[in-house]
Protein backbone atom coordinates (compact mmCIF):
# COMPACT_ATOMS: atom_id res chain seq x y z
CA UNK A 1 0.00 0.00 0.00
CA UNK A 2 1.34 3.03 -0.91
CA UNK A 3 1.24 6.88 0.19
CA UNK A 4 -0.18 7.91 -3.00
CA UNK A 5 -2.79 5.04 -4.29
CA UNK A 6 -4.41 3.09 -1.50
CA UNK A 7 -3.75 3.04 2.62
CA UNK A 8 -1.11 3.48 4.09
CA UNK A 9 0.09 1.58 7.54
CA UNK A 10 3.28 2.62 9.12
CA UNK A 11 4.38 0.90 12.39
CA UNK A 12 6.50 2.74 14.85
CA UNK A 13 8.41 2.14 18.11
CA UNK A 14 7.39 -1.51 18.18
CA UNK A 15 4.27 -0.84 19.62
CA UNK A 16 2.59 2.32 17.07
CA UNK A 17 0.93 1.57 13.90
CA UNK A 18 -0.60 4.15 12.24
CA UNK A 19 -2.48 4.70 9.18
CA UNK A 20 -2.95 6.95 6.65
CA UNK A 21 -4.91 7.24 3.61
CA UNK A 22 -4.04 9.61 1.24
CA UNK A 23 -5.18 13.09 1.47
CA UNK A 24 -6.01 11.82 5.20
CA UNK A 25 -5.05 14.87 7.82
CA UNK A 26 -3.91 12.91 10.98
CA UNK A 27 -3.25 14.39 13.78
CA UNK A 28 -1.07 12.70 17.10
CA UNK A 29 -1.52 14.25 20.72
CA UNK A 30 -0.36 13.45 23.75
CA UNK A 31 1.43 15.06 26.92
CA UNK A 32 4.95 15.79 26.54
CA UNK A 33 7.74 13.86 26.70
CA UNK A 34 5.37 10.72 25.58
CA UNK A 35 7.53 10.50 21.82
CA UNK A 36 4.94 11.83 19.66
CA UNK A 37 8.02 13.92 18.43
CA UNK A 38 10.57 10.49 18.32
CA UNK A 39 7.80 8.82 16.52
CA UNK A 40 7.82 11.52 13.61
CA UNK A 41 11.58 12.06 13.62
CA UNK A 42 11.67 8.33 12.97
CA UNK A 43 9.04 8.30 10.71
CA UNK A 44 11.02 11.07 8.43
CA UNK A 45 14.26 8.93 9.10
CA UNK A 46 15.90 11.99 11.06
CA UNK A 47 16.79 9.34 13.70
CA UNK A 48 17.13 5.58 13.03
CA UNK A 49 15.31 3.23 15.72
CA UNK A 50 17.42 2.20 18.43
CA UNK A 51 15.90 -0.88 18.52
CA UNK A 52 13.11 -2.74 15.83
CA UNK A 53 12.29 -1.78 12.95
CA UNK A 54 10.18 0.66 11.02
CA UNK A 55 8.04 -0.08 7.92
CA UNK A 56 6.78 2.10 5.52
CA UNK A 57 4.96 1.08 2.86
CA UNK A 58 5.91 -2.36 3.98
CA UNK A 59 9.58 -1.67 3.59
CA UNK A 60 12.31 -1.31 6.29
CA UNK A 61 12.97 2.61 6.38
CA UNK A 62 16.84 3.38 6.78
CA UNK A 63 17.12 7.20 6.09
CA UNK A 64 15.31 10.00 5.06
CA UNK A 65 12.77 9.55 2.79
CA UNK A 66 12.47 11.29 -0.29
CA UNK A 67 8.63 11.88 0.08
CA UNK A 68 8.46 13.87 3.44
CA UNK A 69 8.01 17.27 4.13
CA UNK A 70 8.87 18.49 7.35
CA UNK A 71 8.25 21.70 9.72
CA UNK A 72 9.63 22.24 13.05
CA UNK A 73 8.03 24.25 15.88
CA UNK A 74 11.01 27.05 15.33
CA UNK A 75 10.27 27.52 11.51
CA UNK A 76 14.36 27.28 10.68
CA UNK A 77 14.30 29.39 8.23
CA UNK A 78 18.35 29.97 6.97
CA UNK A 79 18.47 33.69 8.26
CA UNK A 80 21.17 34.63 4.82
CA UNK A 81 17.99 33.19 2.35
CA UNK A 82 15.35 35.66 1.97
CA UNK A 83 11.59 33.74 1.96
CA UNK A 84 11.90 32.68 -1.25
CA UNK A 85 15.24 31.54 -1.50
CA UNK A 86 14.50 29.45 2.00
CA UNK A 87 11.33 28.07 -0.41
CA UNK A 88 13.09 26.81 -2.76
CA UNK A 89 15.71 25.16 -0.96
CA UNK A 90 14.48 21.38 -1.29
CA UNK A 91 14.31 21.86 -4.74
CA UNK A 92 18.42 22.02 -4.28
CA UNK A 93 18.76 18.47 -2.65
CA UNK A 94 15.99 16.46 -3.48
CA UNK A 95 15.41 14.76 -6.92
CA UNK A 96 14.46 15.08 -9.58
CA UNK A 97 14.54 19.42 -9.42
CA UNK A 98 18.41 18.98 -8.22
CA UNK A 99 19.05 17.66 -12.06
CA UNK A 100 18.87 21.00 -13.28
CA UNK A 101 17.81 23.45 -10.58
CA UNK A 102 17.90 27.17 -11.28
CA UNK A 103 16.21 30.13 -9.55
CA UNK A 104 14.79 31.59 -12.12
CA UNK A 105 13.39 28.31 -13.20
CA UNK A 106 11.42 27.32 -10.36
CA UNK A 107 10.44 30.81 -8.19
CA UNK A 108 7.09 31.18 -10.36
CA UNK A 109 5.64 28.07 -8.28
CA UNK A 110 7.52 29.25 -5.01
CA UNK A 111 6.06 32.79 -5.33
CA UNK A 112 2.62 30.97 -6.29
CA UNK A 113 2.90 28.93 -2.82
CA UNK A 114 3.62 31.68 -0.77
CA UNK A 115 1.08 33.73 -1.92
CA UNK A 116 -1.11 31.03 -1.46
CA UNK A 117 -0.42 31.36 2.55
CA UNK A 118 -0.40 35.06 2.05
CA UNK A 119 3.07 36.11 1.82
CA UNK A 120 2.28 37.73 -1.64
CA UNK A 121 5.09 40.65 -1.42
CA UNK A 122 7.32 39.22 1.50
CA UNK A 123 9.00 36.81 -0.67
CA UNK A 124 12.08 39.39 -1.77
CA UNK A 125 12.30 39.55 2.74
CA UNK A 126 14.89 37.95 4.83
CA UNK A 127 13.88 36.24 8.53
CA UNK A 128 14.06 38.80 10.30
CA UNK A 129 11.89 41.02 8.46
CA UNK A 130 9.19 38.81 9.15
CA UNK A 131 6.42 37.85 12.17
CA UNK A 132 6.79 34.85 13.98
CA UNK A 133 3.49 33.75 12.05
CA UNK A 134 5.11 34.60 8.63
CA UNK A 135 8.14 32.74 9.17
CA UNK A 136 6.13 29.92 10.03
CA UNK A 137 4.06 29.84 6.81
CA UNK A 138 7.07 30.25 4.70
CA UNK A 139 8.83 26.91 6.52
CA UNK A 140 5.47 25.37 5.86
CA UNK A 141 5.70 26.26 2.31
CA UNK A 142 9.27 24.77 2.46
CA UNK A 143 7.80 21.74 3.43
CA UNK A 144 5.55 21.30 0.21
CA UNK A 145 7.52 22.78 -2.27
CA UNK A 146 8.94 19.82 -3.62
CA UNK A 147 5.32 18.02 -3.48
CA UNK A 148 5.85 15.12 -0.92
CA UNK A 149 3.82 12.64 -0.35
CA UNK A 150 3.24 13.21 3.42
CA UNK A 151 3.81 16.61 4.59
CA UNK A 152 4.99 15.83 8.78
CA UNK A 153 4.01 18.51 11.10
CA UNK A 154 6.20 18.92 14.73
CA UNK A 155 3.94 21.17 16.65
CA UNK A 156 3.93 23.89 13.86
CA UNK A 157 2.44 26.52 15.75
CA UNK A 158 3.34 25.80 19.18
CA UNK A 159 5.67 28.88 19.61
CA UNK A 160 3.17 31.29 18.17
CA UNK A 161 0.42 33.38 20.28
CA UNK A 162 -3.23 32.14 20.16
CA UNK A 163 -4.22 34.66 17.64
CA UNK A 164 -1.76 33.94 15.42
CA UNK A 165 -2.33 30.31 15.43
CA UNK A 166 -5.80 30.57 14.49
CA UNK A 167 -4.89 32.58 11.68
CA UNK A 168 -2.34 29.86 10.48
CA UNK A 169 -5.16 26.90 11.26
CA UNK A 170 -7.03 28.69 8.90
CA UNK A 171 -3.81 28.49 6.50
CA UNK A 172 -3.00 25.06 6.58
CA UNK A 173 -6.33 23.72 6.73
CA UNK A 174 -6.90 25.70 3.08
CA UNK A 175 -3.76 24.45 2.30
CA UNK A 176 -4.36 21.05 2.52
CA UNK A 177 -7.74 21.37 1.06
CA UNK A 178 -6.36 22.89 -1.85
CA UNK A 179 -3.26 20.90 -2.34
CA UNK A 180 -5.05 17.24 -1.29
CA UNK A 181 -1.41 16.51 0.84
CA UNK A 182 -1.43 14.02 3.16
CA UNK A 183 -0.86 15.65 6.61
CA UNK A 184 0.73 13.77 9.62
CA UNK A 185 0.72 16.83 12.70
CA UNK A 186 2.09 16.23 16.10
CA UNK A 187 0.99 18.69 18.82
CA UNK A 188 0.02 18.82 22.49
CA UNK A 189 -2.87 21.45 21.59
CA UNK A 190 -6.57 19.24 21.60
CA UNK A 191 -8.35 22.18 19.88
CA UNK A 192 -5.88 22.50 17.29
CA UNK A 193 -6.06 18.35 16.77
CA UNK A 194 -9.65 18.23 16.20
CA UNK A 195 -9.80 21.50 14.28
CA UNK A 196 -7.39 20.55 11.51
CA UNK A 197 -7.89 16.79 11.95
CA UNK A 198 -9.88 13.74 10.38
CA UNK A 199 -8.57 11.29 12.94
CA UNK A 200 -7.10 12.28 16.19
CA UNK A 201 -4.34 9.57 17.65
CA UNK A 202 -3.98 9.90 21.40
CA UNK A 203 -0.26 8.35 22.75
CA UNK A 204 0.23 8.26 26.23
CA UNK A 205 3.31 8.75 27.81
CA UNK A 206 5.99 5.43 28.65
CA UNK A 207 5.16 3.46 27.34
CA UNK A 208 4.10 5.59 24.51
CA UNK A 209 1.65 3.78 22.32
CA UNK A 210 -1.31 4.73 20.82
CA UNK A 211 -4.68 4.45 23.47
CA UNK A 212 -7.33 5.86 21.21
CA UNK A 213 -8.19 6.42 17.48
CA UNK A 214 -10.49 9.29 17.42
CA UNK A 215 -12.11 10.25 13.73
CA UNK A 216 -13.83 13.48 14.30
CA UNK A 217 -17.21 14.14 13.58
CA UNK A 218 -17.33 16.99 11.82
CA UNK A 219 -17.81 17.84 8.64
CA UNK A 220 -15.15 19.41 6.95
CA UNK A 221 -14.16 22.37 5.78
CA UNK A 222 -14.48 23.56 9.29
CA UNK A 223 -14.98 27.34 10.36
CA UNK A 224 -13.30 28.68 13.21
CA UNK A 225 -16.60 29.09 14.81
CA UNK A 226 -16.86 25.50 15.02
CA UNK A 227 -14.25 25.67 17.83
CA UNK A 228 -16.98 27.40 19.77
CA UNK A 229 -20.03 24.61 19.34
CA UNK A 230 -20.88 22.21 21.81
CA UNK A 231 -19.84 19.09 19.65
CA UNK A 232 -16.98 20.56 19.08
CA UNK A 233 -16.18 20.81 23.04
CA UNK A 234 -17.33 17.35 23.62
CA UNK A 235 -14.55 15.93 21.32
CA UNK A 236 -12.14 18.05 23.32
CA UNK A 237 -12.85 17.11 26.76
CA UNK A 238 -13.22 13.46 25.66
CA UNK A 239 -9.32 13.16 24.45
CA UNK A 240 -8.31 15.13 27.02
CA UNK A 241 -9.90 12.58 29.83
CA UNK A 242 -7.66 10.15 28.22
CA UNK A 243 -4.18 11.93 28.41
CA UNK A 244 -3.50 12.28 32.63
CA UNK A 245 -0.63 14.47 33.27
CA UNK B 1 23.61 59.18 6.97
CA UNK B 2 22.62 62.36 8.69
CA UNK B 3 24.12 65.23 10.58
CA UNK B 4 23.85 63.83 13.40
CA UNK B 5 25.54 60.44 12.46
CA UNK B 6 28.43 62.40 9.76
CA UNK B 7 29.52 64.38 12.79
CA UNK B 8 29.80 61.39 15.06
CA UNK B 9 32.11 59.12 12.42
CA UNK B 10 33.31 61.72 10.57
CA UNK B 11 34.26 64.77 12.94
CA UNK B 12 35.43 63.24 16.24
CA UNK B 13 37.75 60.39 15.09
CA UNK B 14 39.41 63.68 12.79
CA UNK B 15 39.43 65.85 15.89
CA UNK B 16 40.77 63.22 17.79
CA UNK B 17 44.05 62.72 15.84
CA UNK B 18 44.50 66.50 14.97
CA UNK B 19 44.58 66.79 18.76
CA UNK B 20 46.73 64.21 19.61
CA UNK B 21 49.09 65.75 16.79
CA UNK B 22 49.17 68.81 18.00
CA UNK B 23 49.83 67.65 22.03
CA UNK B 24 53.10 65.96 20.74
CA UNK B 25 53.98 69.15 18.95
CA UNK B 26 53.35 71.52 22.22
CA UNK B 27 55.23 69.10 24.10
CA UNK B 28 58.41 68.60 22.13
CA UNK B 29 58.27 72.48 21.72
CA UNK B 30 57.99 73.40 25.14
CA UNK B 31 60.39 70.81 26.63
CA UNK B 32 62.43 70.82 24.42
CA UNK B 33 62.91 67.41 23.07
CA UNK B 34 66.00 66.27 21.35
CA UNK B 35 65.35 65.31 17.99
CA UNK B 36 66.75 62.35 18.62
CA UNK B 37 64.82 60.94 21.09
CA UNK B 38 61.34 62.26 19.75
CA UNK B 39 60.86 64.18 17.07
CA UNK B 40 57.96 66.50 16.74
CA UNK B 41 55.20 65.92 14.46
CA UNK B 42 56.18 68.56 12.14
CA UNK B 43 59.99 67.08 12.05
CA UNK B 44 58.17 63.27 11.25
CA UNK B 45 56.18 64.94 8.40
CA UNK B 46 58.93 67.07 7.08
CA UNK B 47 61.00 63.42 6.84
CA UNK B 48 57.87 62.07 5.41
CA UNK B 49 57.68 64.11 2.24
CA UNK B 50 61.55 64.54 1.51
CA UNK B 51 61.95 60.88 2.27
CA UNK B 52 58.85 60.36 0.34
CA UNK B 53 59.94 58.01 -2.65
CA UNK B 54 61.85 55.57 -0.64
CA UNK B 55 59.66 55.76 1.70
CA UNK B 56 56.67 54.89 -0.84
CA UNK B 57 58.59 51.99 -2.86
CA UNK B 58 59.47 50.16 0.95
CA UNK B 59 55.65 50.59 1.82
CA UNK B 60 54.99 49.04 -1.51
CA UNK B 61 57.33 46.28 -0.81
CA UNK B 62 55.41 45.78 3.21
CA UNK B 63 51.41 45.89 1.73
CA UNK B 64 52.56 43.46 -1.28
CA UNK B 65 54.19 41.01 1.22
CA UNK B 66 51.33 41.45 3.58
CA UNK B 67 48.70 40.80 1.31
CA UNK B 68 49.90 38.11 -0.07
CA UNK B 69 51.02 36.13 2.88
CA UNK B 70 47.27 37.18 4.12
CA UNK B 71 46.17 35.80 0.92
CA UNK B 72 47.36 32.70 1.22
CA UNK B 73 46.50 32.32 4.86
CA UNK B 74 42.97 33.00 4.32
CA UNK B 75 42.86 30.58 1.47
CA UNK B 76 44.79 27.90 3.56
CA UNK B 77 42.43 28.96 7.16
CA UNK B 78 39.57 28.13 5.21
CA UNK B 79 40.42 24.99 4.04
CA UNK B 80 41.81 23.44 7.39
CA UNK B 81 38.98 25.74 9.06
CA UNK B 82 36.06 23.68 7.40
CA UNK B 83 38.33 19.94 7.29
CA UNK B 84 38.75 20.48 10.99
CA UNK B 85 34.94 21.54 11.47
CA UNK B 86 34.40 18.44 9.67
CA UNK B 87 34.86 15.50 11.64
CA UNK B 88 35.34 15.66 15.58
CA UNK B 89 38.81 13.04 15.11
CA UNK B 90 40.34 15.35 12.44
CA UNK B 91 39.40 18.34 15.12
CA UNK B 92 40.81 15.98 18.01
CA UNK B 93 44.34 15.52 15.86
CA UNK B 94 44.99 18.92 14.81
CA UNK B 95 44.30 21.12 17.60
CA UNK B 96 46.68 20.29 19.84
CA UNK B 97 49.43 20.55 16.86
CA UNK B 98 47.70 23.79 15.94
CA UNK B 99 48.06 25.60 19.45
CA UNK B 100 52.06 24.35 19.53
CA UNK B 101 52.31 26.02 16.03
CA UNK B 102 50.66 29.23 17.14
CA UNK B 103 52.48 29.28 20.41
CA UNK B 104 55.77 29.57 18.55
CA UNK B 105 56.93 32.79 18.77
CA UNK B 106 57.11 33.71 15.06
CA UNK B 107 60.16 36.41 15.13
CA UNK B 108 62.02 33.05 16.41
CA UNK B 109 60.92 30.95 12.74
CA UNK B 110 62.06 34.01 10.70
CA UNK B 111 65.67 33.16 10.55
CA UNK B 112 64.92 29.53 9.34
CA UNK B 113 62.86 30.96 6.93
CA UNK B 114 65.91 33.27 5.88
CA UNK B 115 68.14 30.21 6.32
CA UNK B 116 65.54 28.39 3.36
CA UNK B 117 64.82 31.27 1.43
CA UNK B 118 67.33 33.61 1.66
CA UNK B 119 67.18 37.40 2.26
CA UNK B 120 64.42 38.91 -0.05
CA UNK B 121 59.93 38.94 0.23
CA UNK B 122 59.47 35.08 0.35
CA UNK B 123 60.51 35.03 4.31
CA UNK B 124 58.54 38.08 4.96
CA UNK B 125 55.26 36.51 3.48
CA UNK B 126 55.70 33.06 4.64
CA UNK B 127 55.80 34.76 8.21
CA UNK B 128 52.79 37.10 7.27
CA UNK B 129 51.16 33.79 6.55
CA UNK B 130 52.10 32.13 9.40
CA UNK B 131 50.95 34.99 11.67
CA UNK B 132 47.49 35.17 10.39
CA UNK B 133 46.18 32.03 9.51
CA UNK B 134 45.46 30.03 12.86
CA UNK B 135 42.50 32.97 14.06
CA UNK B 136 40.94 31.78 10.80
CA UNK B 137 41.31 28.37 11.46
CA UNK B 138 39.83 28.90 14.60
CA UNK B 139 36.69 30.95 13.78
CA UNK B 140 35.61 28.70 10.78
CA UNK B 141 35.96 25.48 12.84
CA UNK B 142 34.02 27.57 15.52
CA UNK B 143 31.30 28.16 13.30
CA UNK B 144 30.92 24.74 12.18
CA UNK B 145 30.85 23.46 15.40
CA UNK B 146 28.24 25.94 16.52
CA UNK B 147 25.70 25.52 13.75
CA UNK B 148 22.37 25.05 14.83
CA UNK B 149 21.05 20.90 14.91
CA UNK B 150 18.29 22.53 13.93
CA UNK B 151 19.05 23.99 11.00
CA UNK B 152 20.35 20.88 9.89
CA UNK B 153 17.38 18.55 10.12
CA UNK B 154 16.08 21.22 7.79
CA UNK B 155 18.19 19.26 5.19
CA UNK B 156 18.99 15.93 6.38
CA UNK B 157 15.22 15.52 6.70
CA UNK B 158 15.37 16.13 2.55
CA UNK B 159 17.79 13.24 2.75
CA UNK B 160 20.80 15.64 2.11
CA UNK B 161 24.53 14.61 1.88
CA UNK B 162 26.91 15.89 4.19
CA UNK B 163 28.33 17.42 1.85
CA UNK B 164 24.57 19.26 0.83
CA UNK B 165 24.39 19.85 4.41
CA UNK B 166 28.04 21.48 4.74
CA UNK B 167 27.33 23.28 1.48
CA UNK B 168 24.10 25.05 2.58
CA UNK B 169 24.19 25.57 5.98
CA UNK B 170 27.68 24.42 7.25
CA UNK B 171 29.78 26.73 5.13
CA UNK B 172 27.24 29.70 4.99
CA UNK B 173 26.71 29.76 8.57
CA UNK B 174 30.00 29.94 9.46
CA UNK B 175 30.80 32.83 7.11
CA UNK B 176 30.12 35.90 9.88
CA UNK B 177 32.90 34.35 11.65
CA UNK B 178 35.21 33.87 8.49
CA UNK B 179 35.17 37.39 7.97
CA UNK B 180 35.43 38.65 11.58
CA UNK B 181 38.70 36.53 11.88
CA UNK B 182 40.26 38.33 8.64
CA UNK B 183 40.09 41.64 10.35
CA UNK B 184 41.93 40.24 13.44
CA UNK B 185 44.53 38.14 10.30
CA UNK B 186 44.78 40.88 8.16
CA UNK B 187 46.53 43.05 11.29
CA UNK B 188 48.48 39.83 12.28
CA UNK B 189 49.73 39.50 8.45
CA UNK B 190 50.77 43.17 8.50
CA UNK B 191 52.31 42.82 11.89
CA UNK B 192 54.40 39.14 10.85
CA UNK B 193 55.56 41.08 7.39
CA UNK B 194 57.15 44.39 9.68
CA UNK B 195 58.41 41.60 12.24
CA UNK B 196 60.28 39.49 9.03
CA UNK B 197 61.52 42.65 7.60
CA UNK B 198 63.07 43.56 10.92
CA UNK B 199 64.94 40.18 11.15
CA UNK B 200 66.61 40.22 7.88
CA UNK B 201 65.65 41.74 4.64
CA UNK B 202 66.47 43.74 1.96
CA UNK B 203 63.44 45.44 1.55
CA UNK B 204 60.18 46.92 3.10
CA UNK B 205 59.12 49.62 5.46
CA UNK B 206 60.62 47.62 8.83
CA UNK B 207 64.16 47.48 6.44
CA UNK B 208 64.10 51.28 6.52
CA UNK B 209 63.50 51.84 10.03
CA UNK B 210 66.18 49.49 11.00
CA UNK B 211 68.65 51.44 8.34
CA UNK B 212 67.12 54.77 9.74
CA UNK B 213 67.83 53.69 13.40
CA UNK B 214 71.41 52.34 12.75
CA UNK B 215 72.12 56.12 11.08
CA UNK B 216 70.56 57.95 13.80
CA UNK B 217 67.97 59.29 11.31
CA UNK B 218 65.28 59.14 14.33
CA UNK B 219 62.27 61.42 12.32
CA UNK B 220 62.35 58.44 9.62
CA UNK B 221 62.00 55.99 12.08
CA UNK B 222 58.76 57.87 13.24
CA UNK B 223 57.71 58.52 9.52
CA UNK B 224 58.04 54.59 9.29
CA UNK B 225 55.65 54.16 12.13
CA UNK B 226 53.15 56.90 11.18
CA UNK B 227 53.37 55.11 7.77
CA UNK B 228 52.59 51.56 9.57
CA UNK B 229 49.33 53.01 11.47
CA UNK B 230 48.13 54.28 8.52
CA UNK B 231 48.64 50.89 6.51
CA UNK B 232 47.31 49.25 9.32
CA UNK B 233 44.07 51.57 9.27
CA UNK B 234 43.55 51.41 5.57
CA UNK B 235 43.81 47.26 5.42
CA UNK B 236 41.41 47.13 8.50
CA UNK B 237 38.86 49.30 7.04
CA UNK B 238 38.90 47.24 3.56
CA UNK B 239 38.98 43.86 5.49
CA UNK B 240 35.86 45.29 7.39
CA UNK B 241 33.95 46.48 4.50
CA UNK B 242 34.42 42.85 2.51
CA UNK B 243 32.79 41.60 5.74
CA UNK B 244 29.74 44.04 5.97
CA UNK B 245 29.21 42.83 2.23
CA UNK B 246 28.99 39.96 2.42
CA UNK B 247 27.44 38.89 5.85
CA UNK B 248 25.20 41.75 6.46
CA UNK B 249 22.60 39.40 7.26
CA UNK B 250 24.70 38.71 10.88
CA UNK B 251 24.57 42.71 11.32
CA UNK B 252 20.75 43.26 10.81
CA UNK B 253 20.15 44.30 14.20
CA UNK B 254 22.43 47.32 13.65
CA UNK B 255 22.00 48.09 9.96
CA UNK B 256 17.68 47.20 9.61
CA UNK B 257 16.22 48.36 12.17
Amino acid sequence: MAYGRGAAAVRAIDEVTLEIAPGEFIAVVGPSGCGKSSLLRLISGLHPPASGTLLVEGAPVSGPLKSVGMAFQNSNLLPWRTALENVLLPLEIVEPYRRDFSKAKFSAKARALLESVGLQGFADKHPWELSGGMQQRASICRALIHEPEILLLDEPFGALDAFTREELWVALRDLQAARKVTVMLVTHDLREAVFLADTVYVMSSRPGRIVRRCEVPIARPRDLEVTYTPEFQDVVHDLRALIRG
Amino acid sequence: MDKRELAIRVFSPTAFVVAMFVLWEIVCQALDVPLTILPAPSDVFGALWRYRKPIWDNAFVTLWTTLAGFLIATVFGLALGIAVGWHRALYAGIYPVLIGFNSIPKVAVVPVLILWFGLGEIPAVLTAFLISFFPIVVNVATGLATTEPELEDVLRALGASKLDVMRKVGIPRSLPYFFGSLKVAITLAFVGAVVSETVGANKGIGKLMLDAQAAFQVPIVFAGLLVLAVLGILLYAATAAIEARFTGWAFRGQSNR
